[in-house]
């Protein structure tokens, strides 16, 4: 017998039977015990054709290769910077993917990042013991100046970027403000009004909180208008 | 057989009241509150996250460490000694090992994943209790796991076979009194704990297990809705 336990969105919790029947896939956060799929993960069960998968709703930072994500100095050592990354593993920039510039070998490396810098950068690879190989080299990527730091929950940075971009780019024009959010759930802002800069935070938290619950966009539409900010269309 | 109504009035198989909630400690990775009669438990974790002295780092698998601990206004009146003892010593080792068969400690080698259960009011069943905080708040903290546990003390009363002792009838004096916490695990229907304090008939110990099994099940709809509960849409703003 196949069935289907559960309707696309719903929330899930570990140890949930969500279909029966092998004509079905388990995606992320599924896992198949003979004949059942069963939820390993709490959060909103997406189903896509044959496969079931879940979307987290909570949990830490696990690196992956190729995201972008914003991190802090933390030390210097001979072959480069060693990187905080809002997960449980150490991340290493090193002098070569650092910089352009030739180093020569002794140099002064405060003088390109100091301690306690942020960085955008890119993962460009992960070893199988989740250590983290940073490069500075790509578009966008570089050391971040001023504004101000917010953390939030790295499961919920797809809905605060939106489909391609389109939240964050509908909160930067609103509120005026730069905003680069990075996939460690680190989000940078920089305005040129504090004010504007509290209004994006406000938001980001808003999203945050309120991201499980649909029609999203149009929710956070309202609340920056209500705010006095002009939003304009995509 | 002179233990024929229980002290609290409770049904034999019935268990106490239970509240369970979820998310209530904000700067924790998840956290979770659950109740049992007169037995408080909150738990928070926190992590995976990196794992000092790094002598305890385990290439392969990552640790989940567990911290177990009585208040010292906790129980009946009388103060409880304050910090670590051999008691609780024991009991956060139980609880390590009644949780890790469902954490999947292979993703985050190196790391750990701290899990602290306090109890602020304790009335018997605290492992328990603070067994089925634990995991609401490693599943809130987003870890992957097979299955929620959930625990429950079955035990026999002069006689009678019981779900969720409380004290008055943990320490009962008249005939052989015995306490078993079990944790289990319905997806696979495996006990993850099983301890015993007392004097009890294979038999009797049978049939108890089993009506820890059923109560166990009620607790994890508990908790499955408790989960739920943290995301359900206020339609009122």
């Amino acid at each position: 017998m196949e069935k289907v336990n559960v309707k696309d969105k719903e929330i899930v919790v570990p140890g949930e039977v969500v279909a029966v029947g092998m004509s079905y896939l388990p995606g992320q956060g599924i896992y198949r015990k003979g004949d059942s799929l069963i939820a390993s993960l709490l959060g909103l069960v997406r189903i896509e054709g044959k496969v079931i998968k879940i979307l987290p709703v909570s949990g830490k930072y696990l690196p992956k290769r190729g995201d972008v994500i914003i991190g802090k100095v933390k030390d210097i050592n001979f072959s480069g910077w060693s990187v905080q990354t809002n997960s449980a593993y150490p991340a290493m920039l090193s002098m070569k993917d650092g910089s352009s510039d030739f180093i020569r070998r002794g140099a002064d490396l405060t003088r390109y990042f100091n301690i306690g810098d942020y960085l955008v950068t890119k993962i460009y690879n992960v070893t199988s013991q989740n250590l983290i190989d940073l490069t500075m080299k790509g578009p966008g990527l570089r050391k971040l100046e001023g504004g101000r730091i917010l953390h939030v929950s790295p499961s919920k940075v797809p809905r605060i970027i939106g489909k391609q971009g389109s939240m964050v780019s509908m909160i930067k024009k609103a509120a005026n403000c730069n905003v680069i959010v990075g996939q460690n759930g680190v989000v940078w802002i920089k305005g040129a009004d504090p004010k504007d800069e509290i209004l994006t935070v406000e938001t980001i938290l808003k999203i945050e909180k309120e991201s499980h619950i649909s029609g999203l966009t149009d929710r956070i539409k309202g609340f920056l208008e209500s705010k006095g900010k002009k939003v304009t269309g995509e | 057989m002179a233990y024929k109504k229980r002290l609290d009035g409770r049904k034999f198989d019935e268990l106490r009241k239970i509240d369970a909630k979820v998310g209530i400690i904000k700067n924790a990775d998840g956290s979770a509150y659950f109740r049992i009669g007169k037995t408080v438990a909150y738990a928070a974790v926190y992590g995976p996250r990196d794992l000092y002295p790094k002598f305890l780092q385990d290439p392969k698998k990552g640790i989940l460490r567990c911290n177990y601990n009585m208040m010292p206004f906790s129980g009946a009146g009388n103060r409880v000694r304050p910090g670590p003892s051999r008691r609780s010593r024991e009991i956060s080792y139980v609880t390590e090992n009644a949780l890790s068969p469902v954490v999947n400690l292979e993703d985050f080698p190196n790391a750990v994943v701290d899990v602290f259960i306090e109890l602020p009011q304790t009335d018997a069943g605290s492992r328990c209790a603070g067994i089925c905080a634990a995991s609401m708040a490693l599943a809130d903290a987003g870890i992957i796991m097979k299955d929620l546990v959930s625990a429950v003390a079955v035990g026999i009363v002069d006689g009678q076979i019981c779900v969720d002792l409380n004290y008055d009838e943990e320490a009962h004096e008249e005939g052989d009194v015995a306490d078993v916490p079990v944790a289990f695990i319905p997806s696979t229907g495996e006990f993850s704990l099983l301890q015993m304090d007392g004097k009890i008939k294979k038999k009797d110990l049978m049939k108890a297990l089993e009506m820890g099994k059923k109560a166990a099940q009620t607790i994890i709809d508990v908790q499955r809705k408790a989960l739920k509960a943290k995301f359900e849409v206020d339609n009122n703003e």
